[in-house]
């Protein structure tokens, strides 16, 4: 079972961040995936900066890795076939990024219940004990993501990517 | 007002996003402009959640600026994101309020909107540190 869901997550796992434009654009890479963790890195990019005199990482930059982390535990928690939608995503910030480090974020889904996932997750600069944030989440399988889901599996079975143009 | 928001519009992160900010009398309003970068789901296609918890840190920051002159930019110490409705493929607006400012922290609410004032995507809470010029206090701690 368990073994079979691994299956499934390392299959989709070339489409979890590459497949949202917006985690490809500050550089995001899935480290790994469990059925309920999920790790991933934000790069040390000079574009996502956000103090020019302490070069430190923007905080939104953290807040975005955080936010994707958490999502993918979610769907991992969640059985690895439903999307779900940030319900509320709660963060402490406990100290800047060293300068030139990439940074790491660690979720766990630590609990499933029914259509909700709750999850907690550390950012850190290479040392989990000392993280550079935390951060707690709740998750909920919504209709919209039932449907989104629903055309990937589609496009996935249908061997066509599951990304598909974005219309606005 | 917006000369004081210089540091922070000239961050690397936030020109990347687009951000921009514009001032009618004393209300500040925050512009973040649609760009396909910023999707998070394309099948839905929803806004990412992080781009939107991010413009509204943003915006936090902005209004602190706006509000003192601060000797550095505000840090946000914890920030409480709500997602209420997924973000649609179009620009997002945002505005601050300082509900409490003290000499060193100062607490922010932002509400996040598209279409309508009245539906917010999103709403923020959060405690920001700040170094507001002229504090002696705050800038030779104990």
């Amino acid at each position: 079972m368990s073994d079979d869901m691994q299956a499934r997550l390392d299959s989709l796992a070339p489409f979890l961040v590459d497949g949202s434009p917006h985690a490809k654009a500050l550089g995001f890479a899935l480290e790994a995936i469990t059925p309920t963790r999920a790790v991933m890195r934000a790069p040390y990019r000079e574009d996502l900066i956000g103090d020019p005199d302490t070069r430190v990482l923007h905080g939104g930059v953290v807040t975005a890795l955080l936010d994707h982390a958490c999502g993918l535990a979610a769907f991992a928690g969640l059985g690895g076939d439903k999307a779900s939608a940030t319900l509320d995503l709660r963060l402490d910030y406990m100290r800047p990024a060293e300068p030139g480090h990439d940074v790491l974020a660690e979720a766990e889904c630590v609990r499933v219940s029914g259509l909700l996932a709750f999850v907690s997750a550390i950012a850190h600069d290479g040392n989990p004990d000392n993280p550079v944030a935390r951060a707690n989440a709740a998750f909920m399988v919504t209709r919209a993501g039932e449907a989104a889901a629903k055309k990937a599996r589609a496009n996935l079975a249908a061997g066509t990517s599951p990304i598909s143009q974005v219309k606005p | 007002m917006i000369e004081r928001l210089d540091l922070l519009l000239s961050a690397p992160y936030v020109q990347k996003l687009g951000v921009r900010f514009d001032d009618h009398g004393d209300e500040l309003t925050g512009t973040l402009p649609y760009h396909e970068d910023l999707v998070g789901n394309p099948l839905i296609p929803a806004l990412h959640g992080g781009a939107i918890g991010a413009f509204m840190e943003i915006t936090a920051s902005a209004a602190l600026l706006a509000a003192t002159d601060l000797v550095a930019l505000p840090k946000p110490i914890d920030v409480s994101v709500d997602y209420l409705r997924p973000g649609k493929p179009l620009d997002v607006y945002a505005r601050g309020t300082i509900t409490r400012q003290g000499s060193r922290v100062a607490n922010v609410r932002v509400e996040a909107w598209q279409e309508r004032r009245g539906a917010p995507v999103a709403a923020l809470h959060g405690h920001f540190l700040i170094k507001p010029a002229g504090d002696r206090q705050a800038l030779t701690p104990k």
